[in-house]
């Protein structure tokens, strides 16, 4: 699939965005977070911005974003259009949420504990709404499997702690919560491994049931082969679902993507850890922008070596 | 994930208009988008075209428009589409014009052609491509009085015409036809595609749905036609000649023969003397009338009769004395000793051919029993040519078809004749389920008239048309000292039978003075200088040499295009022409008819738009060109134009001889007399009201056997198909050839040159030959162990298809198609680059690997490359870029002989060129990466101020074409849908159960 | 209109494709192209026409195949698509803005170029690759079934029909309902083993491809027999032959 750059920015940003969100008020929620402005503003800042930028960047890629607000109708078939509705709706619990921490509201009220789980669940359910678009595809057999939302959900935990890492080195006052923002973000780094290194498993080494033969339905003859393609220049679908990219440079991206993206940040952290808080913020700053180069990168890939079943129209014998 | 639905009536769902008005007008006409002439509907919206759909009436196409004619909207929409005369400002090559008025153009072009035709005619050579109107340029030639014309034929594919004109009055090439509707074995012959495009997609459709036919095709690839054959006959181009002599011994051993049939309808029984040394050794005895004798054992006894008398019981096997003294032995006799020799055993040629001997056999088996073990048998009652009564036609349901795979070969003459003979010895032309003709053939063996241009004065029209069927060498166009009249060499004793002329060789001879130089090279829509030119670079050259003072080798140049061609450049003077929907045009009898085996048929082109550019019908300008220069057809006595309206008013008003026109239909002052009629100054309304064509129906009785069927000689005759009612006997043993062979042997007063008594001796040859093709011949194997040959894609007209919008995205670039076992021992995959060495040059591709072609040839699809600049596409398109064109490694000359002496590349019969005979060997290109093609020359200068073409936004290059088409609602409510089954009527004879009728037209629908 | 039908549609009409016949000659997509440049979805905008690397809306797209069998026996077959109006079309369900949609009248998968935001996802979710994008337009376009033609009573009765069926000169294709068992189109699927192409997708595709039929093919035909050893016990048979003319 062709890896669109507002496409990549707007799953990647977002889902740091909702980690972030998710992060903020669950620590808040279990009292871990200190109610402290700074945090507040930063971090329901940065999580806006980021959730935002990523919204707005979607639209780049849509041949009409003056319609996009037509996108929310279908939520009852489109989980694309269930990710409109629950990244707008994520906005009220969680802008709420983070009202009230930064104007010091008393977030242990059952109304701001409502509020703030409803935000945190909505975060989790709009990285899954993210997630299935790809996963109910089922022409994509990379993605059509419960490693993309895991995978999704696992990244945004992941990116959006490690931001939190910075964030909590921000301000002497929230010292005390940074082990527990630390071992979350190493968690959810070692947990995106292992959910990622499934998803490679499952390009590399498995495909779909589709060959060339079920889709020409010429299998009965013999081994299906094309000969000509219907034109000899590329047209939409060969750009937008032909991609493709050779294996070992794919492997080479894959390896970038885990030093960026693990082993880096992992490191970094872990040595943040145990360093003065200004040292820290420069190495989890570090980590999060590895993490950031990262996590683009996966996702390059993700779109990358998904092939999709109309390749096997134009020469491919497995998709 | 569940499937969600809406609700149940779809209440919310949008309202789409059904029903838009498509068109403001829709008017018929001719498609030009190849040759196949199909009948088209044109919508048109707002002075432009919204759609072109086949004309369902119409006989050619019966509604069906293949991928060309459809996009005859984006021909009309071009932006290569010439725009003005053009008078030649730069070097001659460079590409550099400035626009002329017509006057200007006119009168400098009437100018030069006073001048030639006043002091030598035959300094014009005015030859032209795939003309749609050669009986009308051809007869201007002759009015202007030069041999110097023809068309397209000499390098398409008159080995086929020549072959089956001289031996059954009739041809492959688009005047025959398979029947589709009885046949149970059709076997075509190297065709991709064919003139006959749709019809012969019909057919197939038709034959295989019915599904009783076996469909083999004989081709070194498998696409196109032969991808839906049951048998692919993948054999080695060139052999083909020995393939089908392999199934005549294997037929001839078996007795498998149509005795009947050979000697009611073919000269088998008619007796060749045999007296070598004589100087009529191996012509047929006659009597004192000059009928041909056969020896008649009717009374037991055995006589010398006429062979032409139906009461005889001829002997096709067995010496007859002659009153003479000398023997005489009949013809078949002569063909049989051939062909059962063991030389043509399928064992014997198995591996030249590359077709495993018991297939052939086998092939054979099942063609005897095609023929002769099927039950068909129309019950129909007719007569013979003798006016015997039958009551029914007996089917020899054995179909052929063949074109330019056996065409474009220097043995293609005689491969086609064996063919022929072929089709013969199973009795199956114009027998039901057998090959077809369509008329005006059969006709004459070889039909008259001679070619005309033995004496050219000035200011004197030739005494005839200049093409025509040479009889013997009394017929050729040479001198005293047997050098050839025609610029050419058509008609010489280099190419006695070259019944369409040289067109591929007249360039190269005007440059070399070889006959002669000419003064003029006028040329109308042939791109000689790149796709239709074998050697299209040192065509270049010829086209610009000059002579050590400075002036052209090739003085003027005239050249009539419609659209910016790599031709256009090498023009002194361009006339260009409009497109196909802006004009006049006259599909006629006279010329390649649109015919079909059931009945006659012609068409018009009539303007369906108004050109928006300044250009005019080349027709129009030859009329012009021709009141000008005083042409006695074209003025009247007070020296004022004829035809001042044109060419439709040629149409209407010319006669060629009494009663007969341009036009057959509704000829007579009340329009009601066809064939022969007065003129009819409204028949071209009479047309346009019947959809632009007319078209008549054989009776039953008149429908097959035609060459021997009373009533349809007769009819032939009475529309001037046929000059008598005779029967058209056809021609096992060729006379004609034999005549050519004794005067190389030293006979009569006119004998070939002594360098070319050898070629014609083995030449030829009375009956089919074998032989190797030149080319391969000449060079050795292993230096060149490939062969490379070309198709045409089904969505491509040569070159002009490539300024189409539409179709070039379909094809803008050509590979090489390799088997695996040559890119394996080559060691390249696909898109790997390669160059494609011949004895001539080389040319750079990318190669695809394929398993369905024959592992010693390569081919890829005709006139793709293009070179940079022309066609109004950017320099670095893909055709001009990554396309290549074979051309630049085929010569029009053969390697030198040991003498020095090199030929040209075509048939020695019929100067046919030899396309496919090019012999290759493949170099793996050193360098990786993008690549280009080579070689390219320099980029030509594109058209000034191109037209636009409609809905082009160039800023961002985007076509948006149809736009502004879209139609009004009309407020109709949704009709019932109605279903099409494609050969609806060949799955209602099946059991499938489906309803018999037409496509979407059910029986009933029909009848009312 | 993202939803599908909520029943089993009455009325399915597709198209009927056979692969026995078809020659590959793209009539079909040109007439397509021509026909809907100026129609229901128009213009199928091409970018660069006549420059390095055209391409343009097209709804119907002709592909060609080689097929191998172990022995190495070849086959080509030229392999026609366009969309196959399914009917579980995934393309209609992923659609978040229900501007593509199952007509319930006919089953006609259209696009609604008015609401049609460009998201390009369902042509993600199309199996097949049946869906063009119009990148000008920044709309999504499809094979139409060519609603504007079939049902058109300005045009006459034989010209209602696909402009890629009228005009296959092969007559490859067909049309009709096929949603109704008894239909002429159904029984030729029925007849000729009609298929669907990625069954394992689950679409359910309306358009049936008819598959080549065997060869006639007997590789172990028997030859002719001679009827005489050789030439001259033939030509001795042969000259005491009678034959009428
Ligand atoms: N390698 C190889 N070469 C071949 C062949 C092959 O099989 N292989 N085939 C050969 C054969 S059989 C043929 S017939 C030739 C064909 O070769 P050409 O006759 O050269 O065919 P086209 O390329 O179609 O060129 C005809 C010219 O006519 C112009 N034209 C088109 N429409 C009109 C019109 O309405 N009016 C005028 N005045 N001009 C028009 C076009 O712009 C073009 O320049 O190619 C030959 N060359
Ligand atoms: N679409 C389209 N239609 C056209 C044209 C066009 O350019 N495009 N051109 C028109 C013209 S001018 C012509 S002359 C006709 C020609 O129409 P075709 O006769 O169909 O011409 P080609 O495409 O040259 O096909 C020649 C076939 O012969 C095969 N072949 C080559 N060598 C041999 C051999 O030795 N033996 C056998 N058995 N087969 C061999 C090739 O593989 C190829 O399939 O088409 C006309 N129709
Ligand atoms: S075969 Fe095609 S291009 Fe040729 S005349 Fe017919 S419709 Fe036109
Ligand atoms: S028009 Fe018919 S024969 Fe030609 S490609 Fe289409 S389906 Fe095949
Ligand atoms: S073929 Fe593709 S576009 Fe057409 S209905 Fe099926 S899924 Fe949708
Ligand atoms: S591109 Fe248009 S039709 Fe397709 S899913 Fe998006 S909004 Fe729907
Ligand atoms: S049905 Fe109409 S829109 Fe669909 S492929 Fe055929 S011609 Fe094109
Ligand atoms: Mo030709």
């Amino acid at each position: 699939m062709h890896p669109a750059k507002s496409v990549i920015f707007f799953t990647t940003a977002s889902g740091a965005g909702y980690g972030l969100g998710f992060w903020l008020i669950l620590l808040s929620l279990t009292g871990l977070a200190p109610q402290t402005p700074l945090l507040g503003w930063a971090g329901f800042s940065l999580a806006f911005v980021l959730v935002t930028a990523g919204l707005l960047a979607s639209t780049f890629h849509l041949g009409h974003p003056e319609r996009a607000w037509r996108a929310l109708s279908q939520w009852r078939t489109s989980w694309l259009s269930r990710e409109g509705v629950a990244a707008v709706a994520t906005y009220i619990p969680v802008g709420l949420y983070g009202a009230g921490w930064v104007f010091g509201a008393d977030l242990s009220q059952p109304f701001w504990q409502t509020v703030g789980g409803l935000g945190a669940a909505l975060c989790v359910i709009t990285v899954f709404c993210t997630a299935m678009i790809y996963a109910s595809l089922k022409p994509v057999h990379a993605w059509r499997s419960a490693v993309t939302p895991a995978a999704y959900l696992a990244l945004a935990w992941a990116t959006g702690a490690v931001v939190l890492t910075v964030l909590v080195r921000l301000d002497a006052g929230l010292a005390d919560m940074r082990a527990a923002v630390d071992t979350i973000a190493l968690f959810g780094i070692a947990l995106s491994t292992v959910i990622k290194r499934v998803h490679w498993f499952r390009v590399t080494k498995t495909h779909g049931t589709g060959s060339a033969e079920s889709a020409t339905g010429l299998g009965d003859l013999g081994k299906v082969t094309l000969l000509e393609a219907p034109h000899t220049e590329a047209n939409y679908l060969l750009k937008e679902m032909g991609f493709s990219i050779a294996r070992q440079h794919a492997a080479a991206l894959w390896r970038a993507a885990f030093i960026a993206g693990v082993i880096l940040p992992f490191a970094l952290i872990a040595v943040a850890g145990a360093m003065p808080s200004s040292l820290g913020l420069v190495l989890t700053a570090l980590a999060a922008l590895s993490a950031a180069i990262g996590v683009v990168v996966e996702r390059w890939l993700f779109f990358a070596q998904a092939k999709h079943s109309v390749t096997l129209y134009y020469g491919a014998d497995r998709a | 994930m569940a499937v969600t639905r809406q609700d149940p009536d779809g209440r919310g769902q949008v309202q789409v208009d059904t029903a838009p008005i498509v068109s403001d007008e829709v008017k018929t006409t001719t498609c030009y988008m190849c040759a196949c002439r199909c009948g088209v509907k044109v919508h048109l919206k707002d002075g432009a075209v919204r759609y072109i759909e086949g004309n369902p009436d119409h006989p050619v196409n019966q509604g069906v428009l293949c991928a060309k004619g459809s996009a005859g909207v984006m021909q009309q929409n071009s932006p290569a589409k010439l725009r003005k005369p053009l008078l030649r400002t730069g070097e001659r090559g460079a590409g550099q014009f400035k626009e002329i008025e017509w006057g200007e153009a006119l009168a400098l072009a009437a100018d030069w052609l006073t001048e030639i035709r006043g002091r030598d005619p035959s300094k014009l050579a005015f030859f032209t491509g795939r003309d749609q109107s050669q009986s009308f340029t051809g007869w201007w030639a002759a009015q202007f009085g030069t041999p110097n014309f023809a068309a397209h034929g000499g390098f398409c594919s008159v080995n086929m015409a020549a072959a089956g004109l001289y031996t059954i009055g009739g041809s492959f090439w688009e005047f025959g036809e398979p029947d589709w509707d009885h046949t149970r074995y059709f076997m075509m012959f190297g065709v991709a595609e064919d003139h006959d495009s749709n019809p012969i997609k019909m057919g197939l459709g038709r034959m295989k749905t019915k599904g009783q036919a076996k469909f083999v095709s004989v081709n070194p690839v498998k696409t196109g036609y032969s991808a839906i054959a049951d048998e692919w006959i993948g054999l080695r181009p060139g052999t083909d000649g020995l393939f089908v002599m392999a199934l005549i011994h294997e037929l001839l051993r078996a007795e498998k023969v149509d005795w009947d049939f050979l000697v009611r309808y073919t000269n088998a029984h008619w007796l060749v003397v045999d007296a070598p040394g004589d100087p009529d050794h191996g012509l047929f005895a006659r009597n004192a009338l000059g009928d041909p004798l056969c020896w008649d054992v009717r009374n037991g006894e055995g006589a010398l009769r006429s062979a032409l008398i139906p009461e005889t019981k001829p002997r096709l096997v067995g010496a007859a004395t002659l009153e003479d003294g000398r023997r005489a032995i009949p013809a078949f006799e002569l063909m049989a000793r051939r062909y059962l020799d063991p030389r043509y055993a399928p064992d014997a040629v198995a591996e030249t051919i590359g077709i495993e001997a018991r297939t052939i056999k086998r092939l054979a088996a099942e063609l005897a029993e095609a023929a002769f073990e099927s039950d068909l048998e129309l019950d129909i009652e007719w007569t013979d040519w003798a006016g015997r009564k039958h009551d029914s036609f007996i089917g020899r349901p054995v179909s052929m078809h063949a074109m330019r795979g056996i065409s474009a070969h220097s043995n293609g003459f005689h491969t086609c004749r064996a063919i022929h003979l072929l089709q013969m010895l199973l009795g199956s032309i114009d027998a039901p389920g057998g090959f077809r003709s369509k008329p005006p053939f059969p006709r004459p063996c070889p039909p008259g008239p001679k070619p005309a241009g033995q004496t050219v004065k000035p200011n004197t029209p030739i005494a005839g048309m200049p093409l025509g069927f040479p009889q013997g060498p009394e017929d050729l166009l040479v001198d005293e000292a047997g050098a050839p009249k025609r610029v050419d060499k058509a008609y010489s004793w280099d190419f006695p039978i070259a019944a369409h002329g040289l067109m591929h060789m007249v360039i190269h001879n005007a440059w070399s003075a070889d006959p002669y130089p000419v003064d003029l090279l006028f040329l109308y829509m042939a791109n000689m200088s790149w796709n239709s030119s074998m050697n299209a670079a040192g065509v270049m050259h010829y086209l610009t040499d000059k002579h050590p003072d400075g002036s052209y080798k090739i003085p003027k140049i005239i050249y009539s295009d419609a659209y910016h061609s790599e031709m256009v450049p090498y023009a002194d003077l361009v006339l260009p022409d409009t497109t196909y929907l802006e004009r006049w045009d006259c599909i006629s009898l006279l010329d390649r008819p649109i015919c079909s085996a059931h009945g006659p048929a012609d068409a018009i082109r009539q303007p369906v738009l108004t050109p928006d550019r300044d250009v005019r019908p080349f027709q129009d300008v030859l009329l012009d060109l021709g009141a000008r220069i005083g042409l006695p057809g074209l003025t009247r006595d007070d020296g004022s134009p004829k035809f001042p309206g044109g060419y439709s008013d040629y149409i209407v008003n010319h006669q060629r001889g009494p009663g007969v026109g341009p036009l057959a239909g509704w000829r007579g002052v009340d329009g009601d007399s066809h064939g022969k009629g007065t003129v009819n100054p409204d028949q071209l309304d009479r047309y346009i009201e019947n959809g632009c064509f007319w078209s008549d129906s054989f009776t039953p009785a008149q429908s097959y056997y035609k060459h021997g069927n009373r009533e349809y000689l007769d009819y032939a005759h009475k529309m001037g198909f046929i000059p008598a009612a005779d029967q058209i006997v056809m021609q096992i043993y060729s006379e004609h050839l034999q005549k050519f062979r004794l005067a190389a042997q030293g006979h009569g007063d006119r004998q070939p040159p002594d360098h070319l008594r050898q070629r014609i001796e083995s030449y030829f040859d009375p009956l089919p030959i074998w032989y190797t093709p030149f080319e391969e011949e000449a060079v050795d194997e292993e230096s060149f162990p490939l062969h490379a040959v070309t198709q045409r894609p089904m969505h491509m007209y040569h070159s002009w298809g490539s300024q189409n919008a539409w179709l070039r995205q379909i094809t803008a670039r050509n590979r090489l198609f390799i088997h695996p076992s040559v890119a394996e021992e080559l060691g390249v995959i696909e898109d790997d680059w390669v160059w494609i060495v011949s004895h001539h040059g080389r040319v750079k591709a990318q190669v695809k690997p394929m398993a369905g072609v024959n592992p010693h040839t390569t081919w890829t699809w005709n006139a793709i490359g293009k070179r940079k600049g022309a066609w109004g596409l950017a320099p670095d398109a893909p055709e001009a870029t990554k396309g290549f064109l074979l051309n630049h490694v085929i010569s029009e000359l053969l390697p030198p002989k040991s003498d020095g002496q090199r030929y040209s590349n075509s048939d020695p019969v019929t100067g046919q060129a030899a396309w496919y005979d090019l012999r290759v060997r493949l170099e793996k290109c050193a360098e990786d990466g993008p690549g280009e093609t080579e070689p390219t020359f320099d980029m030509l200068p594109p058209l000034a101020e191109a037209p636009k073409p409609a809905g082009f936004d160039a800023e961002r290059s985007l076509l948006r074409y149809g736009e502004s088409l879209t139609g009004a609602p009309s407020g109709r409510s949704a009709a019932e849908h109605r279903e099409w089954i494609g050969n609806r009527h060949e799955y209602a004879q099946g059991d499938a159960g489906v309803q018999d009728g037409q496509g979407n037209r059910l029986r009933e629908e029909d009848a009312s | 209109m993202t939803a599908l039908p909520a029943r089993e549609l009455a009325t399915k009409l597709g198209l009927v494709i056979d692969l026995d016949i078809c020659v590959g000659c793209h009539a079909c997509a040109v007439n397509c192209k021509e026909w809907n440049a100026g129609g229901h979805s128009a213009p199928l905008t091409d970018s660069d026409p006549y420059g390095a690397d055209p391409s343009g809306v097209w709804f119907n797209r002709i592909h060609t195949f080689e097929v191998e069998t172990e022995a190495g026996d070849s086959r080509t077959v030229h392999f026609p698509k366009s969309c196959l109006h399914c009917d579980d079309a995934p393309c209609v369900t992923v659609c978040p803005t229900g501007a593509s949609y199952k007509r319930v009248e006919d089953g006609i998968v259209l696009v609604n170029a008015d609401t049609c935001i460009g998201c390009k996802l369902c042509s993600w979710a199309c199996p097949y690759g049946a869906r063009e994008y119009d990148e000008d337009a920044g709309v999504m376009k499809k094979c139409t079934l060519c609603i504007d033609k079939i049902y058109n009573e300005t045009l006459p009765v034989e010209s209602r029909v696909p402009a890629c069926v009228s005009t296959c000169p092969a007559g490859a294709r067909s049309f009709g309902d096929l949603g109704d068992p008894n239909s002429d189109v159904s029984k030729i699927v029925a007849a000729r083993g009609g298929y669907d192409l990625m069954p394992e997708q689950g679409c359910k595709p309306v358009n049936k491809y008819l598959p080549p039929r065997p060869r006639k093919h007997d590789p172990d035909g028997e030859g002719l027999s001679p009827v005489e050893a050789d030439q001259a016990g033939l030509l001795a048979r042969w000259v005491d032959r009678l034959f009428t003319r």
